[in-house]
């Protein structure tokens, strides 16, 4: 053991971190950063906070070589710099921390760690006395030695210890700026605990450290300074130490809504959807109906079940225990063919990965579903199909020449209106849609804002799954609030705003961390975080 | 196309469109240049050897190639939807030796002896779909196994060895030797199971729904199609055409062949399925095109046989054929040249 186990907390070099100055990202017509600057100095933690498409991942990206600015330059150390590649950004001691890192399953930490510079011997075989030896020693110098074993094999790992061998890579780069994303979403608390020790150390070492977060506690635990981006420029920095989330909440939000949402008032008495305390391995206990011509948004940060949710009603992922409702009567749904026989529709996430048949034209894409009402026997009525496809391309305005199109040559915003119009005609009672505009452009948006507005008004229960909240506020009649699997919250149109919709979307449930005992930090972790009392 | 109905889903009536699309757009580039290639490959050995394109050459070719032919369009059926069967010619070599065998412990019941073909067929085809959806076991992985297993079956029940003789019974006779207005039994059973399997693909509500779990198998999935008991019925149905195929076999050769006729068709037909158009990812495909590179393949096979040419550089030229189609497939789809294919 040559190096000494410990050292003392400055900077191994002086510098003053990075810093984006006037950077400006355009995505063709597409403005996601208007000229952001920001600085992440040295030895403090930065949180960069702001809604889904304020620009944050956009920044990360610039900042660690992914996104080129289209206008404006990144500092490091004072000296301007241009990453070419996220190699680039790497070489020069720049490093992100993936949510889930890459790891190579089935050899150890350590070849893990120094993978693509395995140190060699002759006839490049693997040097496994010197691999052995600078693992030892890195990890010694990094304070690292009872956190991780380096025999251990990747496949085994925890996301906790993925995340680390993340770090230990970063780190054995000799890193300037570390940045985390989402850091804590797939760890366990006492896991949380541990990475909340180890950037405590990272910090004292003089790192400069983003932490991209939307937990409130976390934020406040861990922040030295907390930035804030809002429609993709900076909305300022406060001082972590005197602010309150009331005021990060209130830089975050605050602009005005499009005029872009059709108002009505359609919502009749009777209850279409009923779901009472349903639980499934993603979602907890969820309640709550859906009346005839309602439009219901479920609100909350990405991963908060959702998705999960909505494929649950569609007969995709089993129930646990509890109950779904369909005009009082109760479902049993083994499939997404049970719902969609009881009335129930569903537009996924993604729509070419779940809901699309790319190589298949407008029509067949638009039948699928309906097929059994478009049938004689078994032979599709050609000539009805025809129509009816047509029909339903003319009313959503669908931009193609001819409805024998593939359906992969459309733009997103038309891809996404072939899905509404599959379930325009089969005219569920029941339509979920998650995220329904997602990546397409504004003029597309405000089209399929008409189109959910008319369906409320032929009476279709809609629930309306978006990250979006000036979406959320300009569609709904109610807000359902979600969070980590949970409802935390529900709405009524004339009490959301964005600013309590954020509230209970982060309304952190992380309660036992604070009163957790000293950090596990130097324990070697057991797999008891898991069926804890909740 | 401007007039519609104004009531949405009304399932009533709708104006016919007449649509007149031009004989050429409807055969495809594809399958014009599959019908290029042929007239090429006809046209080279019709020069070369004058008894090439005779009546009774063509009849010889075609026969030749109706057994291929009948694999390659249930091979078609498999592929569109994402899998793949590698144990047809197993199958048929099974079904061909129980055909024979069941005829004579049966006390030559041509009948029975065919039955007994096409319920062997039916199970082997449900234990190979059964193993892929509900064994989730890989496709290919599967089916080889079934190719090395069948295999072995049948030649354990036949001792390794031709068994039965058909040919004293009229009804094999008919199938392999018989004609109908002119043209072999043969070949018009591979035009049933050719139209049958055509219309159900392209006019069912079934055929949409197997390019439907081909093309993405999630939204299929999500707009309620029961994938699992299509692909259960699609291995099902390999398993019925390649009993019919096993028959058909028998009937020709006089015999139930465990191994011999059957060996290397599965090869035969997947390259004609590739050549014929079909992603072997799944989701596009057709009958028409698959049949026409099976016309290819046979012309190519018995040309050079006739010029005298050594069947080992035949199966090089198989080989080299089906991983050129897969190329040309992979051209067109902007495949990225990183890393192992899907």
């Amino acid at each position: 053991m040559t190096t000494p186990g410990t050292r003392p907390p400055t900077p191994t070099a002086p510098g003053t971190g990075v810093a984006v100055e006037n950077v400006v990202k355009r995505f063709g017509a597409v403005q996601a950063l208007g000229g952001v600057t920001l600085t992440f100095p040295p030895g403090q933690v930065t949180a960069l906070m702001g809604e889904n498409g304020a620009g944050k991942s956009t920044l990360l990206k610039i900042l660690t070589g992914d996104h080129q600015p289209t206008e404006g330059r990144v500092l490091l150390d004072g000296a301007p710099v241009s990453f070419a590649s996220p190699q680039d950004a790497r070489k020069a001691g720049i490093r992100i921390i993936p949510q889930e890192p890459e790891i190579i399953p089935h050899v150890s930490v350590a070849e893990n760690v120094y993978a693509g510079s395995l140190p060699r011997k002759a006839g490049r075989r693997l040097d496994r006395a010197e691999l052995r030896r600078r693992i030892h020693a890195d990890l010694t110098r990094l304070g690292f030695e009872k956190v991780i074993d380096p025999d251990q094999i990747g496949s085994e790992l925890t996301p906790a210890q993925r995340q680390l061998v993340e770090i230990l890579r970063a780190l054995t780069g000799d890193a300037k700026v570390i940045a985390f994303d989402e850091p804590t979403s797939s760890l366990a608390e006492n896991e949380a605990e541990a990475l909340f020790a180890l950037i405590g150390r990272l910090r004292a070492q003089g790192i400069a450290i983003i932490y991209v977060s939307h937990r409130m506690k976390e934020i406040f635990r861990l922040a030295d300074r907390i930035a804030v981006l809002r429609d993709g420029a900076s909305a300022g920095v406060l001082d972590a130490a005197h602010t309150t989330e009331g005021e990060v909440v209130r830089m975050m939000v605050g602009r005005d809504l499009s005029s872009l949402f059709v108002r009505q008032d359609v919502a009749r008495d009777e209850v279409v959807l009923e779901l009472d305390g349903v639980t499934t391995d993603d979602v907890t206990d969820i309640s709550l109906r859906v009346r005839a011509g309602e439009v219901v948004a479920l609100a909350g940060l990405m991963g908060a079940g959702r998705s999960e949710l909505g494929l649950a009603l569609a007969g995709d992922r089993p129930l646990r225990s509890g109950r779904i409702t369909l005009d009082g009567r109760p479902l049993r749904l083994r499939s997404p063919k049970d719902a969609i026989g009881a009335g129930i529709g569903l537009a996924p996430e993604e729509r070419k990965a779940q809901a699309l048949f790319l190589q298949r034209s407008i029509r067949d894409n638009t039948s699928l579903v309906s097929l059994e009402r478009l049938r004689r026997m078994r032979f599709v009525r050609s000539g009805q199909e025809k129509a009816v496809a047509q029909d339903f391309s003319d009313r959503l305005r669908v931009r193609t020449p001819s409805i024998e199109h593939e359906v992969r040559k459309l733009s997103g915003g038309n891809q996404q209106k072939v899905v509404l119009a599959r379930w325009l005609l089969r005219r569920p009672k029941v339509l979920i849609l998650d995220e329904p505009t997602r990546g397409i452009d504004i003029g597309a948006k405000a089209e399929i804002y008409r189109i959910i507005a008319d369906l409320a008004r032929d009476g279709v229960a809609l629930l309306v799954i978006s990250s979006e909240l000036p979406e959320v506020l300009g569609l709904a009649d109610r807000v359902v609030v979600m969070q980590n699997g949970r409802i935390t919250g529900e709405l009524d149109r004339t009490e959301a705003t964005e600013e309590s919709i954020l509230n209970l979307a982060m309304a952190d449930d992380l309660a036992p961390l604070d009163a957790a005992p000293a950090p596990a930090a130097d324990r070697p972790r057991t797999d008891s975080a898991h069926g804890g009392p909740r | 196309m401007t007039t519609a109905t104004t009531s949405p889903a009304e399932t009533g009536k709708a104006p016919e469109k007449a649509h007149a699309r031009s004989p050429l757009a409807a055969l495809g580039g594809q399958n014009l240049s599959l019908i290029g290639a042929l007239v090429v490959v006809l046209g080279l050995f019709g020069a070369l050897n004058e008894n090439y394109l005779s009546w009774s050459n063509i009849q010889v070719i075609a026969e030749a190639a109706t057994i291929t032919g009948l694999l390659a369009v249930v091979q078609t059926v498999v592929i569109i939807c994402g899998g793949l069967d590698i144990s047809v010619g197993s199958q048929a070599g099974l079904a061909s030796v129980v055909s024979a065998m069941a005829f004579t412990s049966a006390g030559s019941d041509p009948y029975l002896g065919m039955g007994a073909a096409l319920v062997i067929g039916v199970l082997v085809g449900i234990v190979n779909g059964v193993a892929i959806v509900y064994g989730r076991v890989n496709p290919t992985i599967a089916t080889l196994a079934g190719l090395a297993a069948y295999k072995g079956v049948a030649q354990l029940v036949s001792d390794g060895r031709a068994q039965g003789y058909v040919l004293n019974d009229p009804v094999f006779v008919f199938l392999g030797r018989g004609k109908v207005a002119g043209l072999p039994v043969m070949i018009w059973i591979l035009i049933a199971v050719a139209v049958a399997v055509h219309v159900m693909l392209r006019y069912t509500d079934i055929g949409r729904n197997l390019y439907a779990i081909g093309g993405n198998d999630t939204a299929a999935r999500l707009a309620g199609i029961n994938i699992n008991k299509y692909l259960v019925a699609v291995y099902a149905l390999i398993g019925v055409v390649a009993a019919v195929a096993g028959i058909l076999l028998t009937a020709r050769t006089g015999s139930g062949q465990p191994v011999s006729g059957s060996e290397g068709l599965e090869l035969k037909a997947i390259t004609a399925a590739a050549l014929g158009g079909c992603a072997l990812k799944g989701g596009k495909g057709g009958v028409g095109g698959t049949l026409l590179a099976v016309a290819l393949l046979g012309a190519l096979e018995n040309g050079l046989t006739v010029q005298g040419i050594n069947t080992f550089w035949q199966n090089v030229a198989q080989g080299a054929l089906l991983v050129t189609a897969v190329v040309i497939q992979q051209r067109r789809n902007g495949e990225r040249a990183v890393g192992l294919p899907h």
